[in-house]
């Protein structure tokens, strides 16, 4: 059965993708859920959590109130505690419970509001979906409301660079090694979404030339950003040193020329390689092309999350269960994914572990390499094991 | 009732002293916080005491992230399996065939097949009306050697009835199949952690030749059936207490609820209902009144004047020990709890009057993300969430009691207090860690 997983992890859910996404930028994020959410959250998905005072929240729903239809109860315990706390924005996302009865978010959103004069939005997020579907619904809500429209395009070359969260990218430094990376690659950074940027910063990132968009998460705002402002993107992350120069040259003809691009796409599907990635598609994309631009093995990605063509690795598969997933390794040699995955691998194949906190949480945290920084020493353990 | 004291205006800040708190529910609901502090245990550790057994869960992926990560830092992934709800099993129905099928496959791909399996359903199906029971009996006739368990997260039903944590720890005997009851033979039920072979308790159901059997204590499959035969089931933990009125009802087990109390009195009462339980003479305790007197001076002569501070995740009855400390000269300045157990009342009466001055804080109101956490000096907390929320590397890291129990349970806490006022703890590392003291977490 395809939703039977007997030995497989899950991935964070849309909700956790929602507060990740937002945790940085002084808003009250608010989970319509009983409780678990929170706590989900807070241990497995969010590293920044003891270090950081992001007024992340559960509503604390109960039988009564989702039976009796307690709309009016969320509401005035959001405004109240916005009332105290005075948050730069509020946030909704829903769970399976809301779903259910129908919790309509954009229209609570919109009550709240108007109620406490504080811009609020409402994501119909149900725990569902990965994390990538709430992070991507959040970043483009702050594309189409929190982004200065009024914005002037910088004269020299400047970027945003979409799609952060720790689910993706942890807190090993990997949000500014990437940073520095395009700097290095002369453009000027606008803003980082969401790490390691002010909302003050994401409202001027309608001045960018280009948008680097760095895992599915931020495809959604590149897209809107492109409707509004005409800014071009470009998706893929800077890994190693050949494919970190063809990302920021795709940066730079995207600028110049306005089209949009996706930089591991460039070279054609891989023939019958031995090697297996297992990932989100930006990532395994990414990790995939510059393993072959830097050694010319080549690898397939194998995608157990949401994709969508346009980002979808030349040559990958998707393999949505445990089972898809296990009978697609089958011909790889060798395999690199999260620790997670390796009862479901094939016994005698070479597992090359890349921890990844989207699925693993916080288990394998320290082990989470920096490949934009110290590619290096990712291939020598690629070759030595 | 909210009362601002951070010295920030923009910070509220909420505390209400003891004098004029409510009970047993000082603080409004509403939104809610969860601080960093794991190390109680949750639905996942508990059914993990059944040797053996293995767990299915069947919830939307949001929902199965906490617990699968849970049997993953436990290191017992291979005890432990998933069945994810998607938008169309809401929308289309057919939650029962998803379970049956699901479990069905799980059981199928195993290496080999478990002697019993807890299975997890959620608030969804609480809400879709899942026939649960026509699962439950397709799943016996297809699995005839495997015992099934329902087993239930739903924290939506919270407050309708008994929590999830109360039906875990019922449902955590569940599976006891009847037998003949041997007189000779005694269970604790409930508990996370063993009790100390040191205490009253134990050593008056030892010490009068009755064999103690205890979840925490099973290595087998076949050691936990064998609790079934018990005449006496004991229960400490107010958690525990449906537990073993399912036990008396199912299996006519006699039950005893004894609940931890830092009341000499209360203890010495429990125990001597304890030796009617068992038909065995009381005993006389003075001795270990006197124990417990000079382990509290002694640690009282070291601790001094030094601010306490306690969480209700450390005990379930903080407001009793509160009181005990008091009434030994301990510094208790603050009480972290949400709420409180019925069960406190006298105690909370106490304080009211001889120490209104105490100050309760809130574990899950918002304005607790954003207060400072760091008191003025040195702070003793007992709790891990005590210990957070003062900013103490000064505590005691415990929950649940720690399977500390009477007198000797009062020493024990004594000494523990001296030592962690003593000895500086990595709090940040130690309180982030799920399930304290439960094999193999991280």
């Amino acid at each position: 059965m395809k939703q039977a997983s007997c030995f497989l992890s899950t991935y964070a859910a849309d909700v956790s993708g929602v507060c990740s996404a937002l945790f940085e930028l002084g808003g009250m994020t608010v989970m319509h859920d009983a409780s678990g959410c929170n706590s989900t959250y807070s241990t497995h998905d969010e590293p920044r959590w003891y270090d950081c005072n992001s007024m992340v929240y559960v509503s604390a729903l109960t039988e009564t109130d989702a039976v009796l239809g307690g709309d009016e109860t969320l509401i005035q315990e959001v405004a109240e505690a916005a009332a105290r706390l005075s948050p730069q924005f509020i946030a909704l996302a829903g769970t399976p419970i809301p779903m259910i009865t129908g919790t309509d978010f954009p229209a609570v959103a919109e009550i709240l509001e108007r109620r406490t004069g504080i811009l609020s939005f409402g994501f119909p997020t149900n725990s569902m979906n990965s994390y990538l579907s709430g992070a991507g619904m959040a970043f483009r809500a702050l594309a189409e409301r929190m982004v200065d429209r009024a914005a002037v395009k910088t004269a020299e070359l400047s970027a945003n660079i979409l799609g952060f969260t720790p689910l993706d990218f942890s807190v090993n430094g990997s949000a500014e090694s990437i940073r520095k990376r395009l700097e290095a690659g002369g453009f000027r950074v606008i803003s980082s979404w969401a790490m390691g940027s002010s909302l003050e910063e994401i409202r001027r990132a309608g001045r960018a030339s280009v948008n680097l968009v760095v895992s599915s998460s931020g495809l959604p705002a590149a897209r809107r950003l492109r409707e509004l402002f005409h800014t071009p993107y470009v998706v893929g992350i800077p890994y190693g040193e050949r494919f970190s120069e063809m990302v920021v040259s795709d940066l730079k003809t995207a600028a110049y020329t306005g089209r949009s691009r996706v930089s591991y796409a460039a070279e054609p599907a891989p023939r019958q390689p031995e090697t297996a990635v297992i990932g989100e598609s930006v990532a395994a994309g990414s990790l995939a092309r510059a393993v072959c631009a830097e050694t010319g093995e080549s690898a397939q990605v194998l995608c157990p999350l949401e994709t969508c063509p346009e980002i979808f690795p030349p040559g990958g598969a998707e393999a949505p269960s445990e089972e898809d997933l296990a009978e697609s390794l089958k011909p790889f040699k060798t395999v690199i994914a999260d620790p997670l995955y390796r009862p479901v691998c094939p016994k005698d194949c070479r597992f090359v572990p890349l921890p990844h906190e989207a699925f693993s949480g916080r288990i394998f945290r320290k082990e989470i390499p920096n490949l934009t920084a110290d590619f290096g020493a990712f291939l020598n353990m690629l070759s030595t094991k | 009732m909210l009362k601002s004291l951070s010295g920030r205006p923009d910070v509220p800040q909420v505390c209400v002293p003891v004098g004029s708190a409510p009970f047993p529910v000082p603080f409004a609901s509403g939104l809610e916080y969860v601080p960093p502090a794991r190390g109680v245990w949750n639905i996942v550790h508990v059914g993990m005491l059944i040797p053996e057994a293995h767990q299915i869960f069947v919830c939307a992926p949001g929902c199965l992230r906490g617990v699968v990560l849970t049997a993953a830092e436990m290191n017992a992934s291979d005890r432990f399996s998933t069945v994810a709800i998607r938008e169309s099993d809401v929308l289309e129905g057919g939650m029962e065939s998803l379970i049956i099928e699901g479990v069905t496959d799980i059981l199928n791909r195993l290496p080999s097949r478990p002697p019993a399996v807890l299975v997890f359903t959620s608030c969804i199906q609480h809400f879709m009306g899942c026939d649960l029971p026509l699962v439950y009996r397709t799943l016996r006739a297809r699995f005839p050697g495997t015992a099934f368990a329902d087993c239930y997260m739903t924290p939506i039903l919270r407050k309708s009835g008994l929590t999830p944590d109360e039906m875990m720890r019922r449902q955590l005997y569940s599976l006891l199949e009847k037998r003949p009851l041997n007189s000779r033979s005694v269970s604790l039920i409930g508990n996370c952690f063993p009790t100390d072979e040191s205490s009253e308790l134990v050593r008056l159901i030892r010490e009068s030749g009755f064999d103690l059997k205890d979840i925490t204590l099973c290595k087998t499959y076949a050691e936990y059936q064998k609790m079934a035969e018990s005449f006496l089931a004991i229960s400490c933990c107010p958690a525990a207490r449906a537990g073993g009125d399912a036990l008396e009802k199912r299996l006519s087990q006699k039950h005893r609820y004894l609940p931890l109390s830092y009341s000499y009195r209360e203890i010495e009462q429990n125990l001597h209902r304890l030796s009617g339980a068992l038909g065995v003479p009381e005993r006389d305790y003075s001795s270990a009144v006197s124990r417990a007197e000079a382990a509290l001076r002694k640690a009282r002569k070291v601790i001094g004047g030094c601010p306490v501070a306690l969480d209700a995740a450390a005990t379930p009855r903080p407001l009793s020990l509160s009181r005990l400390l008091c009434e030994h000269g301990f510094s208790v300045e603050r009480i972290y709890a949400d709420g409180f157990s019925p069960e406190e009342k006298a105690d909370f009466e106490w304080l009211r009057k001889n120490r209104p001055e105490i100050r309760l804080y809130p574990v899950s109101r918002p304005e607790m993300r954003v207060l400072p956490r760091r008191t003025p000096g040195k702070t003793l907390a007992v709790g891990q969430k005590a210990a957070y929320f003062t900013g103490s590397n000064y505590f005691v890291n415990v929950v649940e009691g720690g399977g500390m129990y009477g007198f000797d349970g009062i020493c024990r806490m004594a000494k523990k207090m001296t030592d962690a006022f003593l000895h500086e703890k990595d709090a940040r590392s130690l309180i982030q860690m799920k399930g304290l003291g439960c094999d193999g977490c991280r």
